[in-house]
């Protein structure tokens, strides 16, 4: 046989690094080639921005849909970045369920890089999902009352509460066997969180029972934040208990998808 | 670093045992490749190929039993082998939603590859393959066959010296099934070493240097082709009686001179047996004949390995679909569960 060159024993943490950052710009390019995932990104926030301002505004806010988009869109830029979440724990399934995963771990790469890559390609998904909503909540008179620095801070703080709600998508990518079943379950786990909430309509006008889950639920505060970041308000309190529930999510929920990842690839 | 330079073959399985639940998918399976050579795995569905291929791949952890790749652990030495090796599996695994280039540039890129090396060996690769004209387009476009070349093509990118093709030709039409062959003869002409496994016994016939022969989980046999042919008496003598009434009485007659199990097809009308002793020929013929047996046919002819299958395993390669995909379905969903 010929000589076998030497061979390194494991993947270093920089070629690890490298590995994630390919791994990222697959996700990246699939968003292109996938038109699903695309209309999915794009048309939703745009559906639901036409639909809740023009269904609801007069009902909710007196008759004035300029005054209701003002409140409701901060609240829509929470949904729609939780509900593109989802879009993790889809890819991963069927990276699983086609074979892909398999062919990744034949190769001599990082084990917690298609992870990684997975979860970070997917942090520009959400992006693109945050800037449609904005720009095209603009188009139709949304304006921005704060200044542009807590605008971008409001971005930063959606995409951070994104980052540790796709573990918890990952977990049920992970754990279901089919991409039809992540869907249900997941709609099952996220609506009553999304719609519980004040995203769409003020606690007040709710009953006490429901009033006591809208106020405990982390969409509310991370709602609150973002109202106080794009229109004005209070911050500070909603901001730091919105993110400690991020915290709180990741730590609990990027362990589980963890262990169920090595578990299954 | 780790590298047995004594190690004889490039692929070292022994008594690899596996199991998914109550189901024994491989139970004490021993087999060799010699380097440079093809090594063909045959077997009907469900006899534990891809669960073999699985674990010497670095996929599956084995329940008993140990295998090595050029001398390097499958388990402890994992990211070694994996350095060594490519796989193309039954069910193509290419990205659906990239291009042909961009699931091969992904690969070469995630090999350490620069960019415009990982770009110049996914155009070669793709013009090799013949896959050039569809480079552009997602893999979701494609057909069958292109799928299964393009996930030939990536299990390629990073030159490997032993690749693993599991039933690389099932559910593919006659030609691009010989446009893989002759693939495979290419790669052994260029030093790499292959196992292959099918449940094609043509396919093991033309491609294999050595076959190891999996049933249930069990080595029933190995060898070359026609070692393996030759273990079954290597010849057998075909019989057809011009009557076909007297079909049974040629078949009594057959069993009892020459002392082996007669197969009969009722449609053909044709007696087949495996026969060790040529002398015994002109025994059968004259007892036949004063009997008063008129043939249509008396025939001796090297056992096909169909009927080499059959003599070990008692059953042919390609029947027991349908038990097969009961336990390839339970082997699938109980593979979720594994470390």
């Amino acid at each position: 046989m010929t000589a076998i060159p030497a061979l390194a024993r494991r993947q270093t943490p920089l070629g690890g690094m490298r590995n994630t950052f390919t791994l990222t710009w697959r996700s990246v390019l699939k968003i292109r080639t996938n038109m699903e995932d695309v209309i999915g990104l794009s048309l939703q926030p745009i559906m639901f921005l036409v639909l809740f301002t023009y269904v609801f505004g007069g009902a909710i806010a007196h008759g004035s849909t300029h005054a209701y988009l003002q409140y409701e869109l901060p609240g829509l830029l929470v949904m729609t970045v939780v509900f593109a979440t989802l879009g993790t724990g889809l890819m991963l399934n069927q990276d699983i369920t086609s074979g892909v995963f398999d062919r990744f771990r034949t190769l001599p790469i990082a084990r917690w890089a298609p992870l990684a890559g997975a979860v970070l390609g997917d942090m520009v998904r959400y992006l693109i999902s945050v800037v449609i909503t904005i720009g095209f909540g603009m188009i139709l008179g949304f304006r921005v009352t704060t200044n542009p620095g807590s605008a971008v801070a409001g971005c930063l703080l959606l995409l951070a509460f994104a980052l540790a709600m796709c573990w918890v998508s990952a977990l049920i990518g992970l754990l279901v066997k089919t991409p039809q079943g992540v869907q249900a379950f997941a709609f099952i786990a996220l609506f009553p969180l999304v719609f519980g909430s004040n995203l769409l309509a003020p606690t007040a006008t709710m009953p006490g029972w429901l009033q006591a889950f809208v106020k405990v639920n982390p969409m509310t505060l991370l709602t609150d934040a973002e109202r106080g970041l794009f229109t004005g308000g209070a911050v500070a309190g909603p901001a730091v208990r919105s993110m400690l529930w991020a915290v709180g999510i990741f730590v609990v929920f990027a362990p589980l998808a963890a262990r169920a990842y090595r578990r299954r690839t | 670093m780790r590298y047995d330079a004594t190690s004889e073959y490039a692929i070292e399985a022994t008594r690899l045992v596996k199991r998914f639940g109550k189901t024994t998918a491989l139970d004490g399976v021993d087999l060799v490749a010699r380097p440079g050579r093809v090594l063909g795995v045959l077997g009907p569905n469900g006899a534990g190929k891809t669960t073999a291929v699985r674990i010497l791949a670095t996929l599956l952890r084995p329940d008993g039993g140990r295998a090595s790749v050029c001398g390097y652990d499958v388990l402890r030495d994992a990211h070694q082998v994996r350095q060594l090796i490519g796989l193309t599996g039954q069910y193509a695994a290419v990205d659906e939603g990239l291009s042909g280039t961009n699931n091969l540039i992904m690969i070469g890129r995630l090999l350490g590859m620069p960019r415009p090396d990982a770009r110049a060996r996914a155009a070669e690769l793709l013009a090799r393959f013949d896959l050039t004209d569809a480079a552009a387009r997602p893999a979701k476009t494609y057909s069958g066959g292109m799928r299964r070349r393009l996930d030939l093509a990536a299990s390629l990118v990073g030159r490997p010296r032993v690749l693993y093709l599991d039933e690389p030709t099932t559910g593919l039409d006659p030609r691009s099934r010989t446009d893989v062959w002759g693939m495979v003869r290419g790669l052994v002409a260029d030093g790499v070493t292959v196992l292959l496994t099918t449940q094609y016994l043509d396919e093991a016939d033309q491609l294999a240097h050595d076959i190891v022969v999996i049933d249930h989980g069990k080595v029933v046999a190995t060898g070359t082709p026609d070692e393996l042919k030759a273990k079954t008496g290597g010849q057998v003598l075909q019989v057809s009686p011009a009557d076909p009434a007297r079909m049974a009485e040629v078949t009594a007659l057959m069993a009892d001179l020459i002392r082996a199990e007669v197969v009969t097809d009722a449609e053909s009308g044709v007696a087949t047996a495996p026969v060790g002793d040529a002398a015994l020929l002109p025994h059968v013929f004259r007892e036949l004949d004063d009997r008063g047996i008129e043939l249509a046919e008396f025939t001796l002819r090297k056992a096909s390995l169909d009927e080499v299958f059959f003599a070990l395993t008692g059953h042919h390669a390609e029947e027991e679909e349908e038990g097969r995909r009961a336990e390839e379905n339970g082997r699938r969903e109980l593979e979720g569960s594994n470390p």
